[in-house]
């Protein structure tokens, strides 16, 4: 039997995200209690857990793309091979990389912390996935749907920003800090759109097959939406280096880019009556679950994300645990609860699983259970953050000072973490066996 | 909305992010501060401060990870200084692990270091806010 290449993506991924939460659970408890685990020290843990989740997002988020152009958009894939070969060089690369933090070996940049060296199969690869789906998408028919401007917006900017995060490798930037700090983040930052611009996109394509309606990717709003979180992720990258010295316009153009999401804030606002009678006539379907659950943290995240980017307020959370909040809560908030969105749907239309009543009873549980400790966690970071920014900047006090005090909230987010990976599992089980049962061709019991 | 309206401000977008990214790669990050003291050495030290992954646990501008402190102005802060960032990086710390550097890459991490210090202040602690959300650095 021909085997979905699609689904593989997403079960490599849902087993990243799970062994990328566990590393990370295991960072927050050496960062409380230092002699935690030495045998494996922070400065590798880190990047694991970074890396893993990363690629959870880009597996699953390619998986969807595969199989929904293939299947919902009107076209076919222009070849069945190049994802199988993009599966592989993704499963290698990712082998070597984790090979490679174990060991100590890094020389990379943050989030890319791996030899130089290996961003070249990933170049690879990803010129490969952006010309089977810009081959695929031209032979569609009529207009693109938002998503799949949003996906092709995702796959080019990918591999523009990853272009740049590489630049320091030039003399020219690496030998100036400030030049250097200000691409890096340029890059950094522009990706984080670029990846987000594929996941949102995934949201859109799963609520439009929920619900049947083409019309709500075909929208005015949708595309003026569409555009704002474009030009964010082309201009608004700067709030991350307001302290650096780049030139002032700079930073000037970034602020008020990141103004304009206040019409996205906005927009979820007024929306929000019409979005709570969907979500509970809908509530039991459990892709739909998952993306009223990222409505929720979207609006929680972009509130936060609105006011770190007002410089005033910035200088104190800059380079504090609000800064991991607002990412933490957008890529386990948003990213991750799209994504599970995604698979759940992805993995019943492919396998034809139907989850069992004592499945989607432990599904709910640990979907309230990750909710609510990935809250506690969210707010013991901006906790944690506003108390060490205000420590800082009005009171002097030194580094070791500080993480004293902020050492109790800090506690409490560590064992929040353990929280999220006990949810989590109990979210993502029943899938991985409906996936392995597909994938080794065993008889679904019911 | 039609296609040719998505396409063209499609390719507005794009043709404004290039024009923006020239800039920000040439007279939006010119200034240097400290430029005479990117050394040889420093530069080197640079290359060390990616090899041993030093992002992971300390920050410059605020930028890297949480575990230890920001090294931006370290070498310049009252009761810190040179031998105080040496002996660091000599022994580690409970916190830090000791990477037993050679004393040539103790010497270009301090030059590095120092190069990092005269290129700007972090974190920013005198400033003055203005009316419109910005402030304006003492």
């Amino acid at each position: 039997m021909k085997k979905e290449t699609g689904i593989l993506f997403v079960s490599l991924g849902l087993i990243a995200l799970v062994v990328g939460i566990l590393f990370g659970s295991l960072g927050a408890f050496q960062f409380v209690y230092p002699d935690f685990l030495k045998e494996i020290s922070f400065v590798k843990l880190r990047p694991l857990h970074v890396s893993l989740v990363v690629a959870w997002i880009f597996l699953c988020a390619i998986g969807g793309i595969y199989y929904y152009t293939n299947t919902y958009c009107g076209t076919k894939l222009w070849s069945e091979k190049i994802p199988k070969i993009h599966f592989w060089i993704f499963m290698v690369t990712g082998i070597l990389i984790l090979c490679c933090y174990f060991m100590g070996k890094f020389g990379g940049r943050e989030y890319w912390e791996f030899p130089a060296i290996l961003s070249i199969p990933i170049f690879i690869s990803w010129i490969l996935f952006g010309i089977n789906y810009f081959k695929s998408a031209f032979k569609k028919v009529g207009n693109w749907p938002v998503y799949m401007w949003m996906w092709a917006t995702g796959i080019v900017f990918f591999f523009i920003t990853f272009s740049e995060s590489y630049l320091w490798l030039l003399p020219y930037f690496r030998n100036n800090l400030i030049r250097d700090l200000t691409v890096q983040w340029k890059s950094g930052g522009a990706m984080v759109g670029s990846w987000n611009m594929l996941v949102y996109g995934t949201a859109i394509f799963v609520m439009t097959r929920i619900t049947e309606d083409e019309k709500i990717a075909q929208s005015r709003l949708a595309f003026l939406m569409y555009f704002l979180g474009f030009a964010n992720l082309l201009f608004g990258w700067a709030h991350h280096i307001y302290i650096v010295p780049s030139a002032i316009w700079v930073r000037m153009i970034s602020y008020f880019i990141s103004m304009t999401e206040l019409l996205i804030l906005g927009k979820i606002i007024w929306n929000w009556k019409n979005s709570l009678s969907d979500a509970k006539r809908n509530f039991h379907i459990l892709p739909v679950r998952f993306i009223v659950a990222s409505d929720v943290w979207v609006f929680l995240n972009l509130a936060l994300a609105l006011l770190i980017s007002v410089p005033a307020i910035n200088v104190y959370t800059h380079g504090t645990h609000v800064t991991v909040a607002h990412a933490m809560g957008s890529t386990i908030g948003i990213n991750t609860i799209i994504l599970l969105a995604s698979a759940f749907f992805l993995i019943t239309d492919v396998t034809k699983h139907e989850f069992t009543i004592s499945q989607k009873k432990i599904i709910t549980m640990g979907f309230w259970i990750f909710n609510i400790f990935l809250l506690i966690f969210w707010l013991c970071l901006i906790a944690a953050g506003i108390e060490k920014g205000i420590l800082v900047i009005d009171d002097k006090l030194t580094f070791q000072e500080i993480m004293e005090k902020i050492n109790p909230i800090l506690i409490v987010f560590a064992f929040s973490g353990l929280g999220i990976f006990v949810g989590l599992i109990m979210i993502i089980s029943p899938m991985l066996k409906a996936t392995y049962n597909y994938l080794f061709q065993k008889e679904i019991k019911p | 909305m039609s296609t040719q309206t998505r396409r063209f401000i499609f390719w507005f977008l794009i043709a404004l992010f290039f024009i923006h990214t020239s800039l920000v790669f040439t007279i939006g990050t010119d200034e240097d501060n400290g430029k005479e003291l990117m050394t040889e050495d420093a530069q080197a030290g640079k290359l060390l401060y990616q090899k041993y992954n030093c992002t992971a646990c300390h920050q410059l501008y605020g930028l890297g990870g949480y575990m230890g402190p920001d090294l931006t102005n370290m070498v310049s802060s009252p009761g810190k200084g040179e031998m105080y960032a040496r002996a660091f990086l000599q022994a580690g710390t409970q916190r830090m692990p000791n990477f037993n550097l050679l004393e040539d890459e103790i010497k270009s991490l301090v030059a590095y270091l120092k190069y990092v210090d005269k290129t700007g202040t972090s974190p920013v602690k005198k400033f003055e806010i203005n009316f419109d959300g910005t402030i304006t650095q003492k």
